[in-house]
């Protein structure tokens, strides 16, 4: 039963044509394909950037730090993606928290020029414009980092655990200092870890469409808009069908080559995957 | 004969992790070419001393001088020392070779001179031809080997090994031991062991220093620390031993020792017993006769045998006096047919020599 | 001196002051927009933006909300009965993939990540296209027109709670069910007295979980629903497209509460499950 709703049955007047496949790789919505790639390349990379360090700190805390950090990194998981988008909303918008502490900030500096009668040479401009931070790709991916993050940091906090305290004394013993030991020794062991992580962020921002719904604008569309357009308005099944089954295959082709990278990595190191 | 050169020598050492003392004021001089062991129970802060000489902890008080250079605040990739893990910790994303030349790399030594003293080392440790293999396709011995050859491939001024053999089953660990004595000795470099284990430390060192609680208890050369330790600890840690308790006193110039349990022994010695000091006597030391011994120096005692381990080559056995003092005998399995004698029950005789007692200190 | 010495040990990275920073930093960013949310939710004010004093009345409105009472009764029953429903099938799925070998099981095994691992949006819009195939009735009696979502709840949640409830029936050797039936027990009771007591922590955690899930789950949601079937998430979607209000503020910080309140039980349960197997 569960499995039923896998079948190829994408096609509303089943005329088995690729028509539809065509339409989806043909000029706005390959470029709209193209872009939530970038967005998610994008995305991953600042994930990993933030997580390997904050992971690396979590794994080597005391246990009791450990568990609060690890708990103050999983709560988030579970709190509903849509209401800690709309909670990024009060933040970023014109008139949100970031904007009116601009604002404030602004003012002062502006009472502190009057006080030496400098304000009539508008060093800081004549008056305050505040930061469009939303419904541009800036706020989609600060968005899709602030959801996926953590989805980074556990995988890899994982590995990292895993890591023998022990090798790494070696290194240092043998002469080695941080950043050889960090990108000769634990990165080569973590990988496993950041694919992992990589593919925990990849697939779901490829397949968003809250986050650049409500955060976004008109020109930053993920695919994911569009296929939830075909859907709730116009009404072009067949068409979202394609668009979201090439999602799947992307999917399915990284999974793929994760799939042979762990081969591979698995006969290059007997014994040595996790 | 030259005094050797001073290795390493640490002054009033003192870790502490909370509220645990792992260190406790060690004050230790290991010379040149030294096969150099601490032994100690499990958690005496052996392992400590090492990763302080390494620089992997740092000392809350104290001076670390290698090689005549106060090393102290050396950071533990600057410091001119190695070691063996008691994990190995080798690097299980590089094959033999490059884990072996992780240190020479990072000392820009050339690559020519690399493979020189790559092959050497490899022929040393007699793992030739494993060169490419990673450390997961190894057995645990080998694994051993290699984890040596990365630490003295770089010809550190001493080589610090931290419970190396532990994780070996026997037979390997014995010819480990042997092999690790020959390549010290081929090396003419300076060891320093941790270890629990006494067969081990007594097997492979010159010197052995004997820890508890932070706290060396006695150094001394191998030999001595087995024939003439001077603290009761050190005695009961190192071998078995029959301690006999009593009080001193000079008569006619000569020390004689009131034992609770086996009267009066005159040591025959003119020295000064410690305050309350024991006696200790090797279970080896001790025969078994069928009669009693009436010969000069020695002291016979009569007895009922309580149990009888065999070992093949040796038995271990205990026997019992009249005042209910149990007494540990250490016999060679000499004769076949003197095996019959040792029947639990029998009844005769045990003595030792006076001039093989030990004065402990407690 | 002794902070200068402490100063070199390696691998003690936690010193370090950069990743303390980036940790912190990392931590601050995280919890300010939802604390925020919830300190709004209190605030005297429409404009949402500058604290004019404390206030429940935005949580006395949502009381009144007749619509949003309606959502949240509706994700009620649709979490509850798809709990019952994928704690049921999960637990079946997992003994069977634990004591049978059968034909095409490796192939079951990847199946059955399947709607973990594939984008959410594809799920749901499968989901839809499903129903539209098989000509799913759209009813209009409750709770039967909140069926195509709790099928659609089930479908994706059965698989946590399969292969959370596996991950503990690895740790039980097989022989003990045939010295139960050695011991007189037959298929039912084996099942009733041995495994499920020994599941049991691992099937309150995944039933809390699979709770959670449910009550929390949007997109699949907003692709099966329909005008007689709104949930809590997809009223909130609704209204947080008409922008930033102090409702939202207050229905959202509701819906964390009961969520983490789900949670924590279900890590405690887990927690007490993986420490019994430490024992």
């Amino acid at each position: 039963m569960s499995y039923g709703q896998k079948v190829d049955i994408i096609d509303i007047d089943y005329s088995w044509g690729l028509a539809n496949y065509v339409r989806a790789i043909d000029g706005v919505y390959l470029v709209t394909l193209f872009k939530s790639v970038v967005i998610s390349i994008i995305t991953t990379a600042l994930c990993l950037l933030i997580a390997i360090p904050v992971a690396f700190y979590i794994s080597f805390s005391s246990t009791k730090i450990k568990s609060i950090l690890l708990v103050s990194i999983l709560l988030p998981l579970w709190t509903n993606l849509l209401i800690r988008t709309y909670s990024l909303i009060a933040i970023l918008r014109t008139k949100g928290h970031v904007n009116n502490t601009l604002e404030s900030l602004w003012e002062s500096a502006n009472h502190v020029l009057n006080f030496f009668r400098l304000a009539s040479y508008n060093f800081i401009g004549e008056s305050f414009i505040p930061l469009s931070l939303m419904h541009n790709n800036f706020s989609v991916i600060l968005g899709l980092c602030y959801i996926y993050v953590p989805f980074v940091i556990i995988p890899i906090y994982l590995v990292l655990e895993k890591i023998d305290r022990n090798m790494l004394e070696a290194a240092y013993d043998l002469g080695a200092n941080h950043k050889i030991v960090f990108f000769k020794i634990i990165i080569p062991n973590i990988s496993v870890g950041i694919t992992s992580g990589i593919i925990l962020v990849f697939i779901p921002c490829l397949g968003s469409f809250i986050i650049p719904e409500l955060l976004g604008g008109a020109d930053s569309q993920m695919i994911g808009n569009i296929i939830e357009r075909q859907f709730k308005s116009a009404n072009d099944w067949p068409f979202g069908s394609a668009l979201s089954f090439i999602l799947i295959y992307i999917t399915i082709i990284i999974l793929g080559v994760r799939y042979v990278y762990s081969k591979l990595y698995s006969r290059l190191y007997p014994g040595n995957i996790s | 004969m030259i005094k050797k050169k001073t290795s390493i020598e640490l002054k009033k050492l003192n870790k502490r992790f909370g509220n645990i003392t792992a260190v406790n004021d060690v004050s230790l001089e290991i010379l040149e070419n030294d096969f150099f062991t601490i032994l100690g129970p499990s958690g005496c802060g052996k392992s400590t001393i090492l990763r302080l000489i390494a620089g992997l902890e740092a000392q809350d008080s104290g001076t670390i001088i290698i090689n005549d250079e106060d090393c102290s605040s050396v950071l533990a990739n600057e410091r001119p020392v190695n070691m063996v893990f008691q994990s190995y910790a080798l690097f299980p994303h590089l094959s033999v070779r490059d884990n072996i030349e992780f240190g020479l790399k990072l000392k820009k030594i050339s690559g020519d001179e690399i493979k020189i003293r790559v092959e050497e080392i490899l022929e040393l440790v007699k793992m030739v031809g494993y060169d490419l293999k990673l450390p997961s396709e190894l057995s645990g011995g080998q694994r051993q080997r290699v984890a040596l050859a990365r630490a003295i491939v770089n010809k550190p001024q001493i080589v610090l090994l931290d419970e190396p053999l532990s994780a070996l089953d026997a037979n390997l660990r014995m010819e480990m031991q042997q092999e690790l004595v020959n390549i010290q000795r081929n090396l003419k470099m300076t060891f320093m062991l941790v270890t629990h284990d006494q067969d081990e430390a007594l097997s492979i060192s010159s010197k052995i220093a004997i820890m508890e609680n932070g706290k060396i208890i006695e150094t001394n050369t191998a030999t001595n620390m087995y024939e003439y330790p001077s603290k009761k600890f050190s005695a009961e840690f190192l071998g078995r031993i029959n301690i006999i308790e009593g009080v001193s006193s000079v008569i006619d110039n000569q020390i004689v020792f009131n034992s609770d349990t086996f009267g009066k022994i005159n040591l025959e010695r003119n020295i000064k017993l410690p305050k309350d000091g024991v006696l200790g006597i090797r279970p080896e030391k001790i025969i078994i006769e069928t009669e009693i011994n009436k010969q000069k120096n020695r002291v016979s005692m009569n007895g009922i045998i309580t149990n009888w381990t065999y070992y093949g080559d040796m038995s271990y056995i205990t026997i019992e006096l009249v005042n209910e003092t149990k007494v540990y005998i250490n016999v060679q399995n000499i004769h076949r047919n003197s095996l019959q004698e040792l029947n639990i029950g029998k009844n005769l005789y045990a003595s030792f020599d006076v001039n093989d007692l030990i004065i402990l200190e407690k | 001196m002794s902070a200068r010495m402490r100063h070199f040990t390696p691998i003690n990275y936690t010193k370090n002051s950069a990743l303390k920073l980036i940790t912190l930093v990392f931590l601050i960013i995280l919890y300010l927009p939802i604390i925020n949310l919830i300190v709004f939710s209190f605030n005297d004010s429409k404009r949402n933006i500058v604290w004019r004093g404390f206030t429940s009345k935005y949580y006395e409105k949502l009381f009144e909300n007749e619509m949003l009472f309606v959502a949240f009764s509706n994700s009620i029953t649709i979490a509850i009965i798809s709990t019952i429903i994928s704690t049921f099938l999960g637990l079946t799925t997992a003994i069977a993939l634990w004591k049978f070998n059968f034909y095409l099981k490796k192939y079951y095994d990847i199946a059955l990540l399947f709607p973990i691992i594939i984008p959410e949006i594809c799920m749901g819009i499968s989901m839809l296209v499903f129903f539209s195939y098989i000509s799913w009735p759209n009813f209009q009696l409750w709770p039967l027109s909140l069926s195509s979502i709790i099928i659609a709840h089930v479908s994706f949640i059965f698989p946590f709670v399969a292969i959370i409830i596996r991950a503990r029936l690895s740790m039980l050797n097989s022989e003990i069910l045939e010295a139960g039936q050695d011991l007189g027990a037959n298929r039912y009771q084996v099942v009733r007295k041995i495994i499920v007591p020994f599941v049991n922590p691992a099937l309150v955690a995944s039933f809390l979980l699979a709770f959670t899930l449910s009550l929390d789950d949007f997109v699949v949601t907003f692709f099966t629903s329909g005008p007689n079937s709104v949930t809590l998430p997809v009223k909130i979607y609704s209204m947080v497209r008409f922008g930033v209000s102090p409702e939202i503020n207050a229905i959202s910080t509701l819906l964390i509460l009961i969520i983490i309140i789900c949670t924590y039980f279900a890590i405690k349960f887990l927690s007490k499950s993986n420490r019994e197997l430490m024992k």
